[in-house]
């Protein structure tokens, strides 16, 4: 049974970046983006399992710091011609604060 | 809202570049519908040379299917000739009747092969050299027929009879000039590819005109062509005649619809003809009165064509410079610019007419303007970018001629000539890319540029040391159809900006944060990329010091939390020690933090200091509060370290103190920021023992001062450190180098190491700044001192504000 966990203030996150929840399915990336939409990651690379949570975040994905694949927040997929997908996790703001569902 | 209607005439290369390109920035503007008069999808026109030499079959040239198109909704009309535009009513109609309204029209139609207006060019069996039809005429002709005769020594005409002669048929070339491809090659070159192609088997008859075809009267072949006449009388027997004598601006349709034609549809630098609903590209258009018959010049249209399309209004198309390169297997052959000089020109020459190399060079105030290679064309495309950056040669005007000095490359097993690898040979050291990989990815893929290489099969995407090889393997794959990227490239993909613009606007109107630059400059995405940013990030740092807004998260990870990523997602600690210099002390508080931290590997690195590997990111903060010493910067792109020898301290060689310099040195540039990473040396005496030959700044102590040395490197290719100047004081030192380091950091492109940089503006520019202008000199490290003024330890920052910096801490939850 999954369920929604409060995780930090959507405050708590600075824009254009993430923070890392550890979790028993793993270390899972939560990105907010400029207009403040939030998304959620397993924080690891479709590639070489680079931590995501680390890249630098523009428009609706991030670069992966280790080498630069480009990866969908919403879905979690790589950019063309780059091929690979990291799982995503569903994920909400309400009344300020971020919810994450496992 | 309903989508505006653009209709492109035209199924070819230039058009169809247009409509990827758009597809990329503007995907939902437009209904897209395209009409192309032959039976086939787009294809690689470039690639029917090989085709016709049976290296490649049609299927392997076609670059966007069928599918392609319904994925992308685009109605495509094969087979269908657009014969009438109507411009009022905005309709264009096919000969078949199909028609199609439009808000915005493209014409893309191309060249037809000149024929010759000569008695007997309408018989069966006289054909022109363009489109797969042609290509499978003639290995259909080829099968039944021996004969045939090629009008036109030109590019076109030796590709057709080469493939001819591999299809079986006897092929005599008629060509008028004296030599063989006289608007590409000088006449030394000419005659040297004439010998190779005739040891081919092919025939030529030079200095000959055509007189006329003559056909078969009765009989079998009744109205089929029989012989060529030429105007001495001689005749010669043909089956086939392949006319390549040139290609015309396919402008007839333009012209019947009222739009205004010179030799070509006439269209302004933005693409637009004289009606602005319709834009032309590729080689049906005439621009600022050329046509281009090359794919290379069709991109560039193609992509400033499509952002107009995009209604993104900026970008304009100010003309080609264009290379050739004959597609025949086994001849290098390769031109570039103006190549037969004149009276206030200079020529560089070598010619080995038994090893069958030539190469000539063309100079004029001191930049290449053109250039003939053969049999080693190796380093064409380096010449062309040259010629193309108008760069100044002086300073290896000696060397120019042996090529690109790539040997000292690392990562390819010092392979420095495409042509000579196999296809097994391993080109990027970095990811694994063979030649083979590369060459089957350019030919499937339809790739047409560096940067597609680099998306498509990772090759020169990491360290680029292989980046030359690879634009040698493009060019040899794509022949005229290779454009290497002008080195003034934009940004990224994000704007059409290159580097010395943005910093010109940051600092013409004082942009202090990065959304005001995006902003003004009319960047194209809402927060830029991951390329563009951080080079945002730092152009507003280093020209607005304490004004402008520093961005963390346009920042790589290693400079937002002052640690280097590893591969595991772990980071390494390296505190200071400045100019190498240690204290027991020190080192004990190294070994309990490591030991506390249970540190994975501590290891000495390169740069005279302790590394602490393997550190996770939420010990970071902790493990800086109990080592209490500054940060190392070995992350950064700015000041890494100050390598350092013995010197006079101790050294029985030493003539100067030279731990002493760089301590003050390290102290002096401590904090500083930089396009790229900095590193100097400084040794006590000639000997060099801290390798000041291969830092950015290099310092050697001699019995009567300081010499200065910069733009050493000593990474993916080892670059020897320049003589700069020598002084007298170590204060001189510090002066002279701070000055040098922060003209390069006003002036450097981001991610330029000095050496880079020094490449480009020139050593005489450097000194200019550094030693003639002394005024100027001390004004630059004025700014420097300014710019460094208060900058302190971030590790300190980090740890005394802890509660500022939440990214480094774990958000743990229950589940």
């Amino acid at each position: 049974m999954s369920s929604w966990i409060k995780i930090v203030p959507l405050g708590d996150i600075p824009k254009l970046g993430s923070r890392v929840v550890r979790s028993s399915k793993g270390d899972i990336a939560v990105f907010r983006t400029e207009d403040d939409k939030v998304f959620a990651l397993h924080d690891k690379c479709p590639h070489k399992g680079g931590p995501l949570s680390q890249g630098i975040v523009y428009g609706d994905k991030v670069a992966c710091p280790l080498h630069s694949w480009q990866i969908h927040l919403a879905d979690g997929h790589a950019v063309e011609p780059d091929e690979g997908q990291t799982a995503c996790f569903a994920v909400k703001v309400e009344d300020g604060s971020v919810y994450l569902e496992i | 809202m309903q989508k505006m209607k653009l209709v492109v005439v035209g199924n070819g290369m230039a058009g169809m570049r247009v409509v990827e390109e758009l597809l990329k920035i503007a995907p939902d503007l437009y209904d897209i519908t395209v009409f192309g008069d032959e039976p086939y999808p787009n294809y690689n026109r470039i690639m029917l040379s090989p085709v016709l030499a049976n290296e490649q079959t049609i299927d392997d040239i076609i670059l966007n299917t069928r599918e392609w198109y319904a994925e992308h909704n685009i109605t495509l009309h094969t087979n269908a000739r657009v014969d009438r535009i109507y411009r009022e009513s905005r309709v264009v109609y096919a000969e078949d009747g199909t028609s199609a309204p439009y808000d915005r029209l493209l014409i893309a139609t191309g060249s037809k092969p000149f024929m010759l207006p000569i008695p007997g060019a309408e018989l069966k069996g006289v054909i022109g050299y363009r489109d797969i039809k042609d290509t499978n005429d003639m290995i259909a002709a080829a099968k039944t027929h021996k004969h045939a005769v090629v009008i036109g020594g030109g590019l076109l005409g030796l590709e057709a009879a080469n493939g001819l002669k591999i299809q079986g048929m006897d092929v005599t070339v008629i060509h008028k000039n004296d030599w063989l491809l006289e608007r590409q090659l000088d006449k030394t070159a000419g005659k040297m590819l004439q010998l190779s192609l005739e040891a081919k088997g092919l025939n030529f008859m030079l200095n000959a005109n055509t007189q006329q075809l003559i056909g078969h009267e009765s009989g079998e072949y009744q109205g089929c062509v029989k012989a060529v006449q030429l105007d001495d009388g001689t005749e010669l027997s043909a089956d086939l005649v392949v006319m390549a004598v040139g290609i015309r601006p396919n402008y007839a349709l333009a012209e019947s619809a009222g739009i205004y034609c010179n030799r070509g549809i006439v269209v302004n630098d933005t693409m637009q003809t004289y009606d602005p609903r319709v834009y032309a590209v590729g080689e049906c258009v005439s621009h600022r009165g050329t046509s281009y018959g090359l794919v290379a010049p069709l991109f560039e249209m193609a992509k400033v064509c499509a952002t107009h399309l995009a209604n993104f209004g900026i970008g304009l198309y100010k003309g080609s410079v264009t290379s050739t390169k004959l597609k025949v297997t086994g001849i290098d052959l390769f031109s570039a610019g103006d190549f037969s000089g004149g009276e206030d020109t200079e020529e560089i020459v070598l010619h080995d007419a038994v090893g069958g190399v030539y190469k000539k060079l063309i100079i004029k105030d001191d930049k290449i303007i053109g250039s003939v290679l053969y049999g080693d064309t190796a380093d064409g495309a380096w010449y062309f970018q040259m010629l193309r950056d108008r760069k100044p040669i002086h300073e290896i005007r000696d060397m120019l001629m042996f090529g690109e000095d790539s040997l000292g490359n690392t990562g390819h097993s010092g392979q420095d000539k495409a042509a000579a690898m196999t296809d097994e040979m391993e080109v990027c050291g970095c990811n694994g890319v063979c030649k083979g990989t590369i060459v089957k990815a350019i030919k499937e893929k339809g790739l047409f540029t560096i940067d597609d290489v680099k998306k498509q099969t990772k090759a020169a995407s990491s360290c680029g040391s292989c980046t030359g090889l690879v634009e040698q393997i493009l060019a040899s794959a794509l022949g005229g159809g290779y454009a290497p990227p002008s080195t003034a490239k934009s940004v990224c993909g994000c704007t059409d900006k290159n580097h010395e613009e943005v910093r010109e606007e940051i600092r013409r109107h004082k942009y202090l944060n990065i959304p005001d630059a995006m902003k003004g400059m009319n960047w194209r995405t809402p927060n830029g990329c991951a390329t563009c940013r951080p080079a945002l990030n730092y152009y507003l740092l280093s020209t607005w010091p304490h004004e402008a807004v520093d961005d963390p998260q346009s920042r790589f990870i290693n400079e937002r939390v002052h640690a280097n990523i590893q591969k595991d997602g772990t980071y390494s600690v390296i505190p200071r020690m400045y100019g190498g210099v240690t204290t027991p002390d020190q080192l004990r508080k190294i070994a309990d933090v490591a030991d506390k931290y249970a540190v994975p590997m501590v290891k000495v690195t390169g740069g005279q200091r302790i590394d602490l590997l393997g550190v996770k990111k939420e010990d970071l903060t902790n493990m800086w509060a109990d080592l209490d010493m500054p940060s190392g910067y070995a992350y950064a792109k700015g000041l890494r370290t100050v390598k350092t020898c013995v010197g006079s301290e101790f050294c029985r060689f030493g003539t100067q103190d030279s731990t002493k310099l760089g301590i003050d040195i390290e102290k002096a540039f401590d904090h500083m920021w930089a396009p790229h990473k900095v590193k100097f040396a400084v040794s006590g005496c000639p000997r060099n023992c801290a390798e000041s030959g291969i830092k950015d700044v290099g310092i050697i102590g001699v019995d009567s001062g300081w010499e200065l040395y910069v733009g050493g490197n000593g990474g993916i290719k080892t670059e020897v450190a320049q003589f700069l100047c020598k002084v007298k004081t170590a204060e001189e030192v510090i002066e002279y180098s701070g000055a040098f380091i922060q003209i390069y950091r006003e002036e450097a492109r981001y991610l330029d190491r000095t050496v880079h940089w020094i490449h480009r503006v020139g050593l005489d520019y450097v000194k200019q700044r550094v030693l003639d202008d002394a005024e100027g000199r001390k004004a630059a490290f004025e700014r420097l001192l300014y710019a460094l003024q208060g900058a302190t330890n971030p590790w300190a920052e980090r740890v005394e504000k802890r509660s500022e910096h939440k990214e480094f801490d774990i958000i743990s939850i229950p589940a």
